[in-house]
């Protein structure tokens, strides 16, 4: 999975790092941020609650396209 | 609407009320058509419950229309989905001096110049500019760090009324005096002054009038001047956040001191009125749910979702206000320039088709995606605050006092009118 952050867009809420604590922080100036290592959500189902709770809506999630297998 | 001091419910025949005769009437055919517009907005019958007066507009309509205390008709928000997304429409304004912002009471129809507050009352980008420099103080990992010392101010106030009581009043003795410790703590008030600032708080919020309204807020605007301008003499600044606010105006040219008056009344109203209210409100409403308080005792890990839980269900910030600068399509609806919209924040978090039996205080339902904090940009900037001091303080309280019950008849307690934050007046309890 792919997190995109905006951060012109976040306000700090700090929902997602309430959410989903195991994938999203908030840094030093208290935006968004990705936990090292953690930045493709980890396989953490609260990634997605965390999307849904930013109420500004800075949260991108997108999956990768799913290609046939070749042959 | 009612107006008054105190009000007295019934909360467990609220919900079986046939409401028929104050909302509805019948047309010439027998059907039930839907009446004028609800006023809004009424006090609550329960501190607990939505008023039943607002029943028509949990009827599945997303929007209705109401009437304010002066008989205009404004828009009213039932629907969850609809509110997340016109909460975070930039079409909708926060700015309480444009024409046609709902105001929802006398008290603050006053001149608009007058009307405006930093933060919740501003959009972007100003908006944006003031909120990026509150941040860091309020996030999740600072509330975390300020835990140990929110669990000794709390501590040291319940050690204070039990060794007084009991009885106790709990309103006076510890839902107020928790949060308006921590936000001066937080902020650099001497605490003090808290008498001071806490009556007109009330003043602000409450009345009963407009002149009062006024008066509390020049006079808190004079208290924070004056702090302003002493922390900006000291050589060495302190750590409040005011005192950072000095300091950036200082080495970096702004905010200057009418805004960081503003910033100052904002959060010094706003961090200590709401908490306390949730407090008391959050106490009454365990110990009217017996079963819900020994399930919470039993498993304290309950905590967190039964904050949560208790946010959604008393949803005490009922009713934010927007004004709309052009015109939208919602909702099969249009929403015309110029004209207000309001957000029932205590019909929202009953919509029916986001939480199930949502009149039932469920420490195990999924709670979060409440609005009780609102959303979009003016989302509380102190929920995470919040959080930790409600969690701490209602913990607390039932841990170390195991025999808490009310002092009075329940019915008796006295609680706040509708057209402010909703909590208890007073609530005498023993232990």
């Amino acid at each position: 999975m792919h997190i995109e952050i905006d951060r012109d867009t976040c306000i700090g809420a700090g929902q997602c790092a309430l959410t989903a604590p195991k994938v999203f922080t908030q840094d030093d100036d208290g935006y968004s941020a990705l936990l090292p290592g953690r930045e493709d959500g980890a396989g953490d189902p609260m990634v997605r609650e965390a999307a849904r709770a930013c109420p500004v809506g800075a949260i991108t999630l997108t999956e990768p396209a799913v290609t046939d297998a070749p042959g | 609407m009612k107006i008054g001091t105190t009000h007295f419910f019934v909360c467990e025949v609220l919900l079986m009320t046939d409401l028929t005769d104050l909302t509805v009437s019948t047309d010439t055919q027998g059907r039930a058509a839907p009446a004028g517009p609800v006023a809004f907005p009424q006090d609550r019958t329960c501190p607990y419950h939505p008023p039943a007066g607002y029943d028509p507009l949990r009827a599945g309509r997303p929007l209705s229309r109401v009437t304010l205390y002066d008989g205009r008709e404004v828009w009213l928000v039932s629907s969850h989905a609809v509110a997340r997304a016109l909460l975070t429409d930039p079409r909708l304004s926060s700015d309480r001096t444009r024409p046609g912002f709902p105001v929802s009471t006398p008290r603050f129809a006053t001149d608009p110049e007058r009307r405006r507050v930093a933060l919740l009352g501003l959009d972007d980008p100003e908006h944006k500019r003031q909120r990026r420099m509150l941040i860091p103080p309020f996030t999740v990992r600072h509330a975390s760090e300020l835990r140990p010392w929110i669990q000794r101010t709390v501590d040291d106030l319940l050690d204070a009324m039990i060794e007084q009581g009991p009885p106790a009043e709990l309103v006076s003795a510890f839902a107020l005096p928790v949060p308006s410790t921590v936000i001066c703590g937080l902020l650099g008030v001497p605490y003090a002054d808290h008498e001071f600032f806490e009556e007109q708080s009330r003043r602000l919020l409450r009345g009963p009038t407009a002149a009062d309204t006024e008066n509390a807020r020049v006079r808190l605007e004079e208290y924070l001047g004056g702090l302003v301008d002493e922390k900006a003499r000291r050589a060495e600044p302190g750590d409040g956040v005011l005192d950072d606010l000095v300091r950036r105006h200082r080495e970096e040219g702004g905010p200057d001191r009418e805004e960081m008056i503003s910033l100052a009344l904002i959060l010094l109203v706003a961090g200590h009125e709401t908490t306390a209210n949730m407090i008391s409100l959050g106490t009454y409403t365990l110990l009217r749910h017996p079963d819900r308080l020994a399930e919470l005792r039993a498993d304290p890990a309950l905590l967190s979702s039964a904050v949560e839980e208790l946010m959604r269900m008393l949803s005490i910030a009922d009713g934010l206000q927007r004004v709309a600068t052009e015109d939208m399509e919602v909702a099969g609806v249009t929403i015309r320039a110029g004209e207000g919209v309001l957000f029932s924040t205590s019909v929202i978090n009953r919509d029916a088709s986001v939480y199930d039996a949502p009149d039932s205080l469920d420490f195990h339902r999924p709670a979060r995606h409440h609005v009780a904090f609102g959303f979009g940009i003016h989302q509380c900037l102190g929920q995470n605050l919040a959080r930790a001091e409600l969690e701490i303080a209602l913990g607390t309280l039932l841990r170390r006092l195991p025999g808490l019950r009310l002092a009075a008849s329940a019915e008796k307690i006295p609680f706040k009118p509708g057209d402010t934050i909703q909590g208890m007046l007073e609530l005498p309890v023993t232990w």
